[in-house]
């Protein structure tokens, strides 16, 4: 029988959630106690599965541990798992993303604030800058969005790997194809209203979220701060999927892990109304890669004026994919029916800042 | 004379289980090489209090006999033998 389980990071700590049946569940925290958790990864490339987790406390600062256990106990590296060399003069503020090498089982990317890419050989333990990013020449142009200047999105590249998808708010989306050495923007179609002299510029856009669809890797999905977009070149341009969503503002994309063109919004009004369009939670998906929505709110509440932040949404491992996601006043809902319906999984937790699944056998 | 370093309740079982960590300097030193010397088996610890660039956090407090580093010269701040540091968590962030 398989067990799922559900890694609930918030601004005060980590939860985990068990089921075997995906509606009854059973909280396990919290973990790392009045910390804030933003970067969860279940690593299920090796046995037993690796459960990373990023967090930072503001009094006693950042943290990386991993369990190999499923959370019963945690490992911190002495030294510090991330650690900005001196040259650099920079200090590690947060780890916003952990990726896991589709290529190679040893190999985890992590996205930090300050904006830096990072890349672990050790499964996760230690991390090496990457220079490349690092000293680009736009790096010093990069701005900060609302919760701080962060690569906030690590695509790697299932069929290519030289060829990886950072993203960040507000400097937007950059590639690489030889391997991480060198990186360039891939932001051709992306508005930035907000940059009245050039509202079409080569990078400086406020992406918040990206996601790679599971059939064609080189198709690409964004939520941005004011707008939706495809890329179907591995993204380098992007074409917008906005038309008949009820708003082009949000936090977060999921696609698919299974099913090919099929993506998942949580929409909010605009980024001057930060709550759910018409006060009704709502996920938007589509199933032709961004061509025609559909809104699924059965089992979401009314009258509901939180939202839903980056990387508050993700999708289990079942053969059946889950989608899960966790609102800024700590409920999480649960769909086991491609969003058809969804049901409470969590209540009354701290604000939801991440949220990841699997299904273990 | 015993310089003390005095640890915050939340820090402690990260120096297994000691309130305060006791040093015996041969002459005055910067608050930096204090700290280096204190923490030197608790790297953990030392993480806690200052980033890797060995700046003091922000909402941490470091006290050289009841004066703000951070007012003085930070890290930079001299300790004389016999002193107090004190490493208290700030009344703010949460």
């Amino acid at each position: 029988m398989t067990e799922t389980i559900l890694g609930i990071g918030t601004r005060k700590g980590l939860w985990l959630a068990r089921s075997r049946d995906r509606r009854s569940w059973e909280l396990d925290g919290p973990h790392f106690l009045m910390s804030e958790v933003m970067s969860l990864l279940f690593d299920t490339r090796t046995e037993p599965t690796r459960l990373l987790v990023g967090f930072r406390s503001s009094h006693w600062g950042p943290s990386l541990q991993h369990s190999d256990d499923l959370g019963a106990t945690w490992v911190e590296h002495p030294d510090g798992s991330i650690r900005f060399p001196e040259d650099t003069g920079a200090a590690l503020q947060a780890t916003w993303q952990l990726a896991a090498d589709p290529h190679d089982p040893a190999v985890v990317w992590a996205g930090t604030e300050p904006h830096a890419l990072w890349r672990s050989d050790d499964r996760g333990e230690t991390f090496s800058l990457n220079r490349g990013l690092w000293d680009h020449p736009h790096r010093t142009q990069w701005g900060d969005g609302a919760g701080g200047g962060a690569i906030h999105t690590v695509l790697p590249s299932p069929s290519d790997p030289g060829s990886v998808l950072v993203a960040m708010s507000a400097g937007g989306v950059y590639n690489t194809r030889d391997g991480a050495q060198s990186w360039t923007p891939g932001n051709t179609g992306i508005h930035a209203y907000f940059m009245p002299h050039d509202e079409w510029p080569e990078f400086g856009q406020c992406v918040h979220k990206v996601a790679r669809d599971v059939a064609d890797p080189s198709r690409l999905y964004a939520q941005n701060h004011r707008g939706v977009y495809r890329s179907d070149d591995e993204g380098q341009t992007w074409q917008s999927i906005e038309e008949g969503l009820p708003t082009n503002f949000g936090m977060t994309v999921v696609s698919h892990p299974s099913r090919a063109d099929t993506l998942f919004l949580v929409p909010i009004a605009s980024d001057g109304e930060r709550v759910p369009p018409g006060a009704q939670l709502q996920v938007q998906r589509s199933e032709d890669a961004g061509k025609t929505w559909q809104t699924l709110s059965n089992g979401l509440p009314g009258d509901c004026y939180t939202n839903v932040l980056r990387d508050a949404a993700g999708m289990d491992t079942a053969d059946e994919p889950g989608f899960y996601f966790g609102t800024r006043n700590g409920d999480v809902f649960a769909s086991t029916d491609g969003g058809e319906s969804f049901s409470l999984v969590a209540a009354q937790l701290p604000d939801v800042l991440c949220v990841r699944a699997v299904t273990l056998p | 004379m015993t310089t003390r370093v005095v640890l915050p309740a939340m820090l402690r079982e990260l120096a297994g289980g000691a309130a305060e960590l006791p040093l015996e300097l041969p002459a005055q030193v910067p608050l930096a090489e204090v700290l280096d010397l204190a923490f030197e088996p608790w790297p953990v610890l030392a993480r806690r209090v200052r980033d890797e660039q060995g700046q003091i956090r922000r909402h941490v407090n470091v006290f050289v006999d009841g004066e703000d580093a951070r007012r003085e010269q930070g890290v930079q701040t001299p300790v004389r033998p016999g002193a107090t540091v004190h490493v208290i968590n700030a009344v703010s962030g949460g």
